[in-house]
């Protein structure tokens, strides 16, 4: 049952989405057409899609092992900003080397900034017992003030007739493309890495062992010697450092130079991901091509109908809703005044 | 004589492997405090489920004010003027207390109107609720109130609150106890479960006391004292110590000037524990719940550690700081008193929970690796050794009964052949076949030289497995005493707090 539900309220999305294309007065066939096969009917619309889907699936794998834990991390969006930063700083103020070195560098700058923004709520919940879920989705807007800040200033390009974007990164900084042709970058690659190993820690180690305690059963973990404070330091370092990779590959694979707005969302989008996915690494994989979807279909309704850009959040939305609803109504039966008398037993 | 406002006459209700209540009699009074004591697992919740309808009895018959009657569900008990009050409360935090009680009541009144009918009532009992407060900025006394108004507004004749002083600070319970009287003596009768003896005196007009599923006796608890009380409630019977067991060798876990401050209004503070359980021993820690054994045992497992490093020592090595790992490499096995969500998660198989509680010891984990097949054969031995039934150890831990649970969790850590085993509750809620088995494999376990800690409430279990015991009453531990010189009087008076040599 628990792998059916993605797959209802995929079709119930559906089904809403028809309804919602219909009563805008555009053809519904079409629409869903335009939406979820034509974006995918050629070579490089599939790569398209796994351009999307690559700093969803890494994201998302480091929220869903949060959220095995019950550590809350919303903030997701903010600690690939900063990471998308932190990477991005080496190549502003290094603007002309040429050494190899430098993507490496750039990776492994991206995923400590990450970690560096998520040890902030990882602080003030295990010190002072604040709820992450706020103190991590505030930061967000935090992050984005600072990318715009940096871009407004300091680091916009001196030759780029005054728009708030950076120097254009050397070719040393831009992390190959792996399908000639198409903008398909090695963060492909990365995605199924992180969600191989998230696979393998989740099933087959301790730690991950002690992650999936920590969220079943917080007593059955401090019984076999978990310390909770450690456990939420492990799982917000773990997220945040996978959202800052994701952060570094997106600028460094996708964009080339860091841009007022680098990230569509892909931070929140990817707690829908970690959910559609069960919080496994293998869903995950899925659940991040079909959120993928919902930015490319959204793009091609734009261009090919006229439909506004938030039909894929509306797409988005409606896919957590469902899921959720579902989740509930498998799980609990709702019960109506009148009935109680005769069934309050049975729900006891 | 008036009719009795309720009368039960031969309720019998049997679970599988277990009969909660065998034929009880009980009649309630209009204007009664009628308390229901008993240990844990004597039936009293049972009992009083079937009243309110959760349960339906197997046999017996219950009449209302004269006439028979059988409560189909909670909604008919209410109807008819019986209202509880659980032990947990079910309230929506976020909702005010007008929405919480709207939600509930069949009344059908709403907003400003019911807000009155709260403060109205509230005021008459001198409750103080404002309707208008949202839960969660209410304390746990509050909170009780709110659901105290929630049943008064539907004028009930019967209030029946189960151990409603166990979430409450001494004070809140005072307040609470006016409330009751006043109820009282209005005519409302109240039945109330309970098993603290002083409340009971000070409270009651009446007791029905349940061993066993049984009533064991009937009495005006003012005129009984808490000794009294005791034993009625434990039972006369003290059977000798069915093993032979040897002389204790030396000291392998020695507690010294254990202390702790109470973490909440709610918890106990213990002070200044101290004790020894020595080689091939097993030692009993009795007293009725809530007297700190929860406290003491999360400092004995290591879960919660103490200030100083000297005040616990397994085998000569101090390890007061020391966390529930380092214990148990130290030779510690841990049985806590909550079986699923502590010593065990429901939701994952006994192979998971095999590892869970074993891999430190066992070779389960190689470095960062879980072991899977060396968990799958311990999982496997455990249910083996120890005759736990179950459907395939890839089964999840919810899935087995409560004995079979328990005999796995007692075998997990017998098997990894501890020196010293610390176990809570070992046989609380389990059926009788397991309850032996469990016996049976703790006092083997101490004829094989490890040094046994059991904690219980049940007096029983005590004294047929211990040798020595001692009894905890506000965070404090009695002098130990052996099991050959007990009574049921002295310990009776133990648990109510005197001191044996005074009395």
């Amino acid at each position: 049952m628990t792998w059916l539900t993605p797959v209802i309220a995929l079709g119930l999305s559906l089904l809403a989405g028809t309804i919602m294309f219909y009563l805008l007065d555009f053809p519904p066939l079409q629409s869903l057409y335009a939406f979820f096969i034509s974006p995918i009917s050629d070579l490089y619309g599939v790569t398209e899609l796994l351009i999307k889907a690559t700093p969803l699936a890494i994201i998302a794998v480091g929220l869903a092992m949060g959220f095995r834990a019950n550590v809350w991390n919303i903030g997701a969006e903010g600690q690939f900003t900063i990471g998308a930063l932190t990477g991005s700083a080496l190549v502003i103020y290094f603007p002309e080397s040429e050494n190899v070195l430098m993507l490496p560098a750039m990776m492994i700058l991206g995923v400590a900034g990450g970690m560096a923004w998520a040890a902030i709520p990882a602080f003030l919940k295990t010190r002072y017992n604040t709820n992450e879920i706020l103190t991590s989705l505030l930061l967000v807007y935090v992050a984005i003030l600072i990318l715009s800040t940096l871009v407004h200033g300091p680091w916009r390009d001196p030759d780029g007739y005054n728009f708030p974007e950076s120097v254009i990164f050397q070719d040393v900084a831009i992390l190959p493309v792996i399908v000639s042709g198409t903008r398909l970058h090695l963060g492909a690659i990365f995605a199924i890495l992180v969600i191989a190993t998230g696979w393998i820690l989740f099933s087959r180690t301790l730690a991950g062992f002690q992650v999936r305690v920590s969220g079943l059963a917080p007593h059955a973990a401090r019984y076999t010697g978990v310390h909770s404070d450690r456990m939420i330091w492990y799982v917000l370092l773990g997220a945040g450092g996978l959202a800052g990779l994701a952060g570094i590959v997106e600028v460094s694979g996708l964009i080339g130079q860091v841009q007022p707005v680098i990230s569509p969302g892909y931070g929140f989008a990817a707690i829908i991901v970690a959910f559609l996915g069960r919080l496994h690494p293998l869903g995950i994989l899925f659940a991040s091509l079909v959120l993928a979807l919902s930015y490319l279909g959204g793009e091609s309704v734009q261009i090919k109908l006229g439909l506004p850009l938030g039909i894929a959040g509306v797409f988005q939305g409606m896919l957590l809703f469902f899921l959720l609803s579902c989740d509930v109504l498998i799980n609990y039966r709702i019960e109506f005044k009148g009935t109680r008398s005769t069934d309050s037993r049975s729900s006891a | 004589m008036s009719v009795p406002l309720l009368e039960l006459k031969g309720i019998t209700k049997a679970f599988p492997g277990v009969v909660a209540n065998d034929s009880v009699d009980i009649s309630v009074e209009e204007g009664q405090i009628h308390a229901l004591l008993g240990e844990n697992g004597a039936g009293k919740s049972t009992l009083v489920k079937i009243i309110y309808g959760y349960y339906s009895a197997d046999v017996g018959d219950m009449a209302w004010q004269g006439n028979s009657i059988r409560v189909t569900s909670p909604a008919h008990a209410r109807q008819i003027g019986i209202g509880m009050v659980f032990q947990h409360f079910s309230l929506f935090d976020a909702l005010s207390v007008r929405e919480n009680i709207e939600l509930a009541i069949s009344s059908g009144k709403t907003g400003d109107e019911l807000s009155e009918d709260i403060t109205e009532v509230s005021a008459a009992y001198g409750l103080g609720l404002d309707p208008n407060r949202d839960i969660f900025s209410l304390s746990v006394g509050e909170r009780q109130r709110v659901e105290i108004v929630r049943c008064l507004l539907a004028s009930p004749k019967l209030l029946i609150m189960d151990e409603p002083t166990s979430v409450l600070t001494p004070q809140e319970a005072d307040n609470l106890f006016e409330i009751l009287n006043k109820l009282a003596k209005e005519g409302c009768a109240v039945l109330y479960i309970s098993h603290k003896l002083e409340e009971i005196q000070k409270l009651c007009h009446h007791a029905t006391i349940l061993r066993h599923g049984k009533v064991v006796a009937q009495c005006d608890p003012t005129k009984e004292d808490t000794r009294s009380l005791a034993e009625m409630m434990i039972g006369k019977a003290l059977k000798p110590p069915s093993y032979n067991l040897k002389d204790a060798g030396e000291s392998k876990f020695a507690v010294r000037n254990l202390s702790r401050s109470a973490v909440n209004e709610r918890s106990i503070s213990l002070k200044d524990i101290s004790f020894d359980v020595c080689e091939g021993e097993i030692f009993g820690i009795a007293g009725v719940a809530g007297n700190g054994q929860t406290e003491l045992m999360e400092m004995l497992s290591g879960e919660v550690l103490a200030k100083d490093n000297a005040v616990i020592r397994i085998d000569g090595v101090d390890c007061g700081r020391l966390g529930i790992r380092e214990r148990r490499k130290l030779g510690a096995a841990i049985v806590p008193e909550e079986r699923l969500g502590h010593g065990a998660v429901g939701s994952m198989s006994l192979i998971e929970n095999a590892f869970l509680g074993g891999h430190q010891r066992f070779n389960l984990a190689k470095g960062i690796w879980m072991n899977y097949s060396n968990a799958r054969n311990f999982a496997k031995k455990t249910c083996d050794d120890f005759d736990v039934r179950h459907a395939g150890i890839q089964v999840d831990a919810s899935s087995l009964s409560g004995g079979n649970l328990q005999k796995f969790l007692i075998g997990r850590e017998i098997l990894q052949e501890p020196l010293v085993m610390l176990a809570s509750q070992p046989t609380w809620g389990v059926d009788a076949g397991s309850q032996l088995a469990i016996h049976k494999a703790l006092l083997d376990l101490a004829a094989n030289g490890t040094a046994v800690l059991v904690i219980s409430q049940d007096l029983d279990e005590l004294l047929e497995l211990c040798n020595r015991i001692a009894v905890m009453f506000a965070g404090q531990l009695s002098e130990p005493h052996s099991v050959s010189t007990l009574t049921a009087e002295k310990i009776g008076l133990l648990m109510g707090g005197a001191h044996p040599e005074a009395a």
